[in-house]
């Protein structure tokens, strides 16, 4: 049997050596992979939801003692860590569109801002985890939240053991977040890399464009984090 | 049945294609990577039923006697991790599923056949931790491991157990990504959703709830693994934890887990009982969607395993209600299998045989969760062994019958030769038997009130009599199992060479060689036909090829 | 109860099998009827949508009569009569600790006269425990950290089963047990067979060991809310809920006393927490629950010294009681 397609294919395959053998085309390879990313996004959410849900529930039965744990968190590094994402969300914007549009410099140094973003958020809550570890914040043996009160409710103090849920879901959610930050720079620095030794063409550049979905994703995840987290009752 | 020649073994395949530990462990062909999770799941399947076979040996009699306590509740703990998470989630979809969704759609591969092999490493290497855990002291807690025991109380390896089905479940997840993307992305010309073999909307339905549900449970695990690393109080009510958002969470997942199970098994037998009665499905739409609606409702009905936790009345009532709704289009594809072969033309060769094994025992099943549903009698029975029996006749007298019936259906196009079908009747025969003998009389049981995870019942000897009828059961229903493993090994080297299409099927797996080249088809093909195509397959033959050949 | 729940079962029984019956008939028919036979084809049916509506209608309308029957049936069962007798049930790794109203401490064993509404409120000191009697078709699971609460009414004297049936451990199959019916007549008997008095005079006891009395007194002037007749009532909250002050709440207020602090009081209660045992919780509840409010002019009274004309039986075991006491 002529096996016409067959030879057609390695004259694709010669010019795109990007194009994997078993896709038909360059399009469906490019739907696939972005609608792989999109159903992986779908199930960080459910990750990230259970979560979520016990924050809540637990939020909705000791509102006031989580209000005096959230206000013992450092909100001026939380609100600069916001920005810093949000900024590296820009970063990556420009990443992608310097992929679709082949400028070579803005790319490299978009991806590398981006890292570098990144790395100051991972650094900036490390700041944050020192400090909750020197105020005794950490959950465990050596827990302790004494004598501090509920804003909004002067004289009353917050329970320590409802304080310690707090915390433990602080940083069970915060580090869980943090992870994927240090993944997310992992992949940032293989496309680094890649976009380095030019693999990146206008056609080609998938995966600028799903790594760049993921990184939007860490935000997002983040921008529910910190009002949630840091923001109870601020204003009492 | 007509039987076309078949072709010589030496033609290249994927089988031949390379030969080499290497070739096999680096493979990222979807039908070699379905080959590995064959040899794994049957490997975990055989220590799970090594750990039943115990338990129902201690449960002979009335005292515990057979081994200790604690060793007994690692007995069916690890009976049921391992036969969950290691055996039945994989499955159909990483063997059966892996195998045949690119073929059905006529694509060369699944959309990521990396992710694919990486799939089965995560599966390797979740599975090597469990074999680790078991053998160095093994875990207590029972599958569902239950907050405060689980996080305070229980002496055992609780985290490395977890940490095990927290990888294998990254497995799951991904297989179900795969799928979703292949079936939505990769689908040849001409082959439409409503043209698509309904084994492919079961195991999109089942990629559904993979991919939604796995991770609420992994974020469970990793509480829980907090919660006793870190001692935490999430669960912990002497800390303001409550034990029972643990339950909300772990059944989350865990009751879609058991959809999971099932889904495809559905799928293998609409595609047995349409091949064997030779005729289209009868209701391919409304068959199609109970399947995603299985897979919907299926997340809204988590907490009928909580009808005595303590919730409130108004909850378990909501419960309830859902939970039979979601019982109505399970009712849907039986009635519509049973329609299929009205007015069909039915043979009656092994996978048949385990299709019709499958209608009884899950009609059977599948009533008695209605028994469970009902709020007055599940606070009688929940906790006892009438669960037990139900959640077996569904899981194994559905699924693992399903899962048989498809091996035996497809064992042609996996290995190019066929297996020796009295031999394969025999099976059937004695697996449908002892597994009735195994798990009817636990209905009983449980009504007359056994609880589950007992080991010593000295206080009540009248449960004797059913619990040894029970123990003789799963002797057989053992025997049962083992017959497919010698003749499946058996026919690979002396089995006869089998045709393309031994069973004159419809699909477009059928119209690859057997075993079918890496790449699957030779031209990408087009299709023009409607799904199960029975009439034009059975069309008398003239001098011309018929058309779907 | 369990008649009511053996109804439902036979009924299910019943539709169960006349389905199995229906979808096996035509199962068996089928596959013979239809068998191969060469030069015989099968014939090619799309399918038929009245049929699919009206094998899809059929079974629901028939599950939801179900579901209504099984929910009546559980309501009934969640729903302790008002005037039922206590019984405290505190479980633990691996044995079942009761107390009685009346003060009779049981382990792994329960006495109840025929034909009395029992109510148990149970707690558990370690992991989730369930209280399973399959003679009465009754199951409740019980947690640590709060109550909940399971009743039952014997009809027929004689000894039944008592499981747990929420796998805790070890010793999961040892923590068994039995309920004991007795005769009315049996079973006074064998509560004058000694107690330490009743579980509320037990709490009166520890209220004033504990100091309660100093903040929680008889009158408006207290700097803690007065307790009598609190139980049942509902309580406004200092975060502007209302609840109902149930077993649970009081429980609550006792180990976590910020947690639903009462309105217009100063947040100066300590915890109990690790100062009171399970036991002690219960017989401090108990008490609470007893004390009514005063008559203008009179002290409160409480069940321990006051009569009751309802509870003539416990009148009697009362003076029986202090005469045994005295004896003694």
């Amino acid at each position: 049997m002529p096996n016409s397609t067959l030879v057609g294919l390695h004259h694709e395959e010669q010019n795109r050596p990007e194009l994997l053998h078993h896709f038909a085309d360059p399009e469906q390879q490019r739907d696939a992979s972005s609608l792989g990313m999109w159903v992986f996004l779908a199930t960080e959410v459910m990750f990230f939801g259970g979560l979520f849900c016990a924050y809540l529930i637990y939020r909705h039965w000791y509102f006031g003692d989580f209000a005096a744990a959230s206000k013992s968190i450092n909100m001026a590094l939380g609100a600069t860590n916001t920005a810093v994402l949000i900024c590296s969300s820009l970063t990556v914007v420009l990443a992608v569109w310097a992929a679709q549009t082949a400028r070579r410099t803005l790319l490299l140094i978009s991806l590398a801002a981006t890292m570098l973003l990144g790395a100051t958020f991972l650094g900036i809550k490390g700041i944050e985890y020192r400090d909750k570890f020197v105020e005794h914040h950490l959950p465990g043996a050596s827990f302790s939240f004494d004598h501090e009160e509920i804003p909004g409710h002067p004289g009353q103090y917050a329970s320590p053991a409802h304080a310690q849920i707090f915390f433990s879901l602080y940083f069970v959610m915060t580090g869980l977040h943090a992870l994927h930050m240090i993944i997310g720079l992992g992949i940032f620095l293989w496309l680094l890399l890649m976009a380095w030794k030019g693999r990146f063409t206008s056609e080609y550049n998938t995966p600028i464009e799903i790594g760049g979905l993921y990184w939007h994703f860490v935000d997002i995840v983040w921008i529910y984090l910190f009002p949630l987290l840091y923001l109870i009752d601020r204003h009492k | 049945m007509e039987i076309a020649i078949p072709q010589p073994l030496e033609r290249e395949n994927y089988l031949n294609k390379k030969y080499g530990v290497w070739s096999w462990l680096l493979t990222t062909d979807h039908k070699r990577i379905a080959l590995l999770y064959l040899i794994s799941i049957t490997f975990f399947f055989f220590i799970g039923g090594f750990f039943a076979l115990l338990i129902r040996l201690e449960l002979l009699t009335p005292a515990g006697d057979l081994v200790q306590a604690d060793t007994y509740n690692k007995l069916f703990t690890m009976h049921g991790m391992v036969m969950i998470f290691f055996f039945l989630i994989p499955s159909i979809p990483a063997v059966l599923g892996n195998f045949l969704v690119p073929m059905m759609i006529g694509a060369k591969d699944l959309a990521f056949p990396r992710i694919n092999l990486l799939s089965w490493y995560l599966y390797i290497i979740g599975g090597v931790m469990m074999l680790h855990c078991m053998l160095t002291g093994g875990v207590d807690t029972g599958w569902t491991f239950y907050a405060p025991f689980s996080t305070n109380f229980s002496n055992t390896k609780v985290v490395e157990a977890g940490l095990a089905i927290f990888i294998a479940g990254f497995s799951s997840i991904l297989t179900g990504l795969n799928f979703v993307v292949t079936i939505h992305r990769m689908r040849a010309p001409g082959m439409t959703w409503s043209r698509l073999p309904l084994f492919i909307w079961a195991h999109y339905a089942t990629s559904i709830i993979q991919l939604l549900g796995t991770p609420v449970l992994a974020v469970t695990i990793v509480m829980v693994a907090a919660e006793r690393t870190l001692h935490l109080g999430i669960f912990d009510p002497k800390l303001g934890g409550d034990p029972i958002l643990f339950q909300h969470l772990f059944w989350f997942y865990s009751h879609p887990a058991v959809y999971i199970m099932i889904l495809p098994s559905m799928g293998v037998i609409t595609e047995i009982i349409a091949c064997f009665s030779r005729k289209r499905i009868f209701g391919y739409s409304f068959v199609a969607f109970s399947s995603i609606a299985i897979a919907v409702f299926g997340f809204l009905v988590w907490a009928h395993h909580m009808f005595v936790a303590g919730t409130s009345v108004y909850a378990a009532l909501v419960f309830s209600l859902l939970s039979y709704a979601v019982a109505v289009p399970s009712a849907i594809k039986v009635f519509n299998w049973t329609a299929t072969l009205y007015k069909g033309s039915i043979h009656y060769d092994a996978p048949m045989l385990y299709a019709f094994g499958f209608l009884g025992l899950f009609t059977i099943g599948g009533l008695t969760g209605l028994f469970l549903a009902a709020l007055g009698i599940d606070v009688h029975v929940t906790d006892t062994y009438f669960v037990v029996a139900h959640f077996h006749y569904i899981m194994v007298g559905g699924a693992v019958m399903g899962y048989l019936g498809g091996m035996h259906f497809w064992w042609p196009k996996i290995s190019g030769r066929l297996y020796p079908e009295g031999w394969a009747r025999l099976a059937a025969l004695i697996v449908f038997i002892g597994f009735n003998l195994t798990f009817f009389p636990q209905f009983l049981l449980g009504y007359m009130g056994m609880p589950r995870r007992y080991y010593d019942y000295s206080h009540m000897p009248e449960f004797q009599v059913l619990n040894v009828l029970s123990t003789a059961g799963a002797t057989v229903l053992g025997v049962g199992y083992l017959l497919p493993m010698v003749y499946f090994l058996w026919s690979m080297r002396y089995g006869k060479p089998a045709p393309d299409n031994p069973w004159n099927a419809a699909g477009l797996e059928w119209m690859t060689s057997s075993p079918p080249t890496t790449f699957n088809f030779e031209e990408e093909p087009v299709v023009t036909w409607e799904a199960y195509n029975y009439e034009e397959l059975d069309a008398p033959r003239t001098e011309e090829v018929p058309i779907a050949q | 109860m369990a008649r009511n729940v053996d109804a439902l079962y036979i009924f299910l029984l019943i539709v169960t099998g006349m389905m199995t019956l229906l979808v096996f008939s035509f199962l068996l028919y089928f596959a013979a009827r239809y068998r191969h036979r060469p030069g015989v084809r099968a014939e090619q049916i799309e399918g038929s949508t009245p049929l699919e509506i009206t094998w899809s209608t059929i079974p629901f309308l028939v599950f939801m009569v179900i579901f209504a029957w099984g929910a009546l049936v559980y309501f009934k069962e969640r729903t302790p009569p008002a005037d039922a007798t206590e019984v405290y049930v505190v479980a633990k790794q691996w044995m079942w600790k009761l107390e009685h109203a009346e003060g009779q401490r049981e382990i792994n064993e329960l006495h109840v006269p025929v034909g009395r509404d029992v109510k148990l409120i149970m707690t558990s000191q370690d992991v989730i425990h369930s209280f399973y009697i399959p003679a009465f078709r009754m199951k409740q699971d019980v947690l640590p950290g709060r109550y909940t609460v399971e009743w039952f009414r014997a009809t027929k004297p004689g000894v039944y089963h008592l499981f747990c049936a929420e796998y805790c451990g070890t010793q999961h199959s040892g923590m068994v047990g039995d309920i004991v019916v007795q005769e009315p007549a049996q079973y006074e008997a064998w509560m004058n067979g000694g107690s330490t008095g009743p579980l509320s005079a037990t709490g009166e006891k520890i209220f004033a060991e504990l100091g309660c009395v100093t903040c929680h007194r008889g009158d408006a002037q207290g700097r803690g809310p007065n307790l009598q007749g609190v139980f049942g009532k509902p309580v406004q909250l200092e975060d502007g809920r209302t609840v109902t002050a149930d077993e649970n709440y009081l429980r609550e207020c006792i180990l976590d006393p910020g947690a639903k602090r009462v309105k217009g009081f100063q947040p100066i209660m300590p915890t109990f927490q690790g100062l009171v045992t399970e036991e002690q919780v219960n017989a401090l509840v108990a008490y609470i629950k007893s004390i009514a409010p005063a008559k203008p002019g009179e002290a409160a009274r409480t069940s321990a010294s006051s009569a009751r004309p309802a509870a003539a039986n416990v009148q009697n075991v009362q003076d029986v009681l202090n005469k045994g006491s005295q004896v003694q």
